[in-house]
């Protein structure tokens, strides 16, 4: 079996794995990190949206192999003192959440979108979003969750 | 998933040599189709070639009128690229619009021409720009690189190394994608070069990417938009499925193309 070292959320890993283990499930079961979900097997959903060098990736759609030596953030690493990070703040705010199945790949891709452009318009913050489903708010609230917590992030 | 041998070979020549010696390689890009192709057992390869540290496959270069673009450029990269930007602008438009940023961020334009996906947009700039393929081991003609759906005239073991376009006089695409899936439900390249007006259209025929030749002969004629409403697109080999059927993909073409003949001309 491969052996991979690699940083999640800051801490340096270094362990065997399959080569067809997936990111996500290395991220869920290996480290136990469940904040990370899974909510399709057609790469279509985004609950998955994890960093990988600074970038929002599907972490379903990647080998745990192909993050040998990169950098990876989960939902974790945002709130690494368990207080919430601006992001997930303007969520809580907004009510940009319903069951919260989707959450953690919207902020994750939010935080990515919001570190490209730190003043995105609404319509650039639903093209951005493009990757990520929530089957139960409508959107309408994680639109503007995303506005505010950009604004937050800014000051 | 089926467990297979995972290499990451660092040159053109080993990845090939290592395709060469395994019983039933697949090449891996991004990832992007092929995970979710292993995932539901649709390929159950012995080894994946991860072409990811490849040194000869990546970076932009424009010189002489032509955009060379290595096989695993991502489509974010593409998109944000201001050679590209300023060479062919109708190409960054495109790769900024495949799937969304998660996609974007891991898929390149290597895969998705191997791949050749009916619905893909990378087909229809190849073919619209009359674009060249390179590979490990010659140069294919857009014309005779697309062999149907799903098909392209690669021989096993063989790896797209870049894409070698020409900068036309102007060009623009527009697509109307599938709201679920965001392909191409009907996509269209319009490309104004000295030889002519080139028109490709994807998402819509049943072999894959072709040239609209009705459109062509008229925007040779006169390349502005509103004459194309008195054109009539055929029907024939176009696809019908639960998405659109084949009088609704015609319409869509002509509807598309007047709307890449419009950002051409710059009136968006
Ligand atoms: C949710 C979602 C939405 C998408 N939406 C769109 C869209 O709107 N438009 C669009 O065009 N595409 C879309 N795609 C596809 C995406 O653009 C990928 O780029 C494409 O699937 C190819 O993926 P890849 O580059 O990661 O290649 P991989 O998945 O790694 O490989 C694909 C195939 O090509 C072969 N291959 C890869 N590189 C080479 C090479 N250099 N030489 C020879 N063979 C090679 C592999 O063996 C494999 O068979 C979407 C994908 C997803 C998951
Ligand atoms: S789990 Fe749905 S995109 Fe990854
Ligand atoms: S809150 Fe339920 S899926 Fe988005």
């Amino acid at each position: 079996m491969p052996e991979i070292s690699l940083t999640v959320n800051g801490e340096q890993i270094t362990k065997s794995v399959e080569g067809r283990t997936l990111l996500v499930e290395f991220i869920r079961e290996t480290l136990k990190l469940t904040g990370t979900h899974i909510g399709c097997d057609t790469s279509q959903c985004g609950a998955c949206t994890v960093h990988l060098n600074g970038k929002a990736v599907k972490s379903c759609t990647m080998l745990a192999v192909q993050a040998d030596g990169a950098e990876i953030t989960t939902i974790e690493g945002l709130a690494p003192d368990g207080r919430l990070n601006p992001m997930q703040q303007a969520f809580k705010d907004h009510h940009g959440l319903q069951c919260g199945f989707c959450t953690p790949g919207m902020i994750m891709r939010a935080m990515a979108l919001v570190a490209e452009n730190p003043e995105p318009t609404e319509t650039e913050v639903r093209h951005g979003l493009e990757g990520n489903i929530c089957r139960c708010t409508g959107y309408q609230n994680i639109v503007a969750a995303v506005l505010d917590g950009a604004k937050a992030l800014r000051s | 998933m089926e467990d297979f041998t995972y290499s990451r070979p660092a040159s053109l020549s080993d990845a090939v040599a290592v395709h060469g010696n395994a019983d039933d390689a697949m090449y891996m890009a991004g990832g992007q189709t092929l995970i979710p192709v292993l995932k539901q057992g649709l390929a159950m390869p012995t080894d994946v070639i991860d072409l990811g540290a490849v040194w000869q496959l990546d970076g932009i270069a424009v010189s002489g009128g032509t955009v060379t673009i290595g096989a695993m450029t991502r489509h974010a990269v593409v998109a944000a690229s201001n050679d590209v930007g300023r060479a062919i602008p109708a190409l960054a438009t495109l790769a900024g619009g495949i799937g969304d940023a998660q996609v974007r961020n891991r898929g390149t334009i290597g895969g998705s021409l191997a791949n050749n996906d009916p619905s893909a947009d990378y087909p229809a700039a190849v073919l619209g720009l009359n674009a060249t393929v390179v590979t490990d081991r010659r140069e294919l003609a857009a014309g005779g690189y697309f062999d149907g759906m799903f098909a392209t005239s690669l021989e096993p073991g063989e790896i797209i190394t870049a894409v070698k376009f020409p900068v036309p006089e102007k060009a623009g695409y527009a697509k109307f994608p599938n709201p679920a899936s965001r392909y191409a439900l009907v996509g269209v390249f319009v490309a104004k070069t000295a030889s002519g007006v080139r028109v490709a259209a994807t998402g819509a025929g049943q072999d894959g990417v072709f040239r609209v030749t009705v459109l062509e002969d008229a925007l040779n004629d006169d390349f502005r938009a509103a004459p194309l409403r008195d054109v009539t697109i055929p029907e024939d080999n176009l696809m019908t499925d639960m998405h659109a059927d084949a009088a609704y993909r015609a319409h869509l073409i002509g509807v598309m193309t007047a709307r890449a003949v419009a950002r051409a001309n710059g009136r968006d």
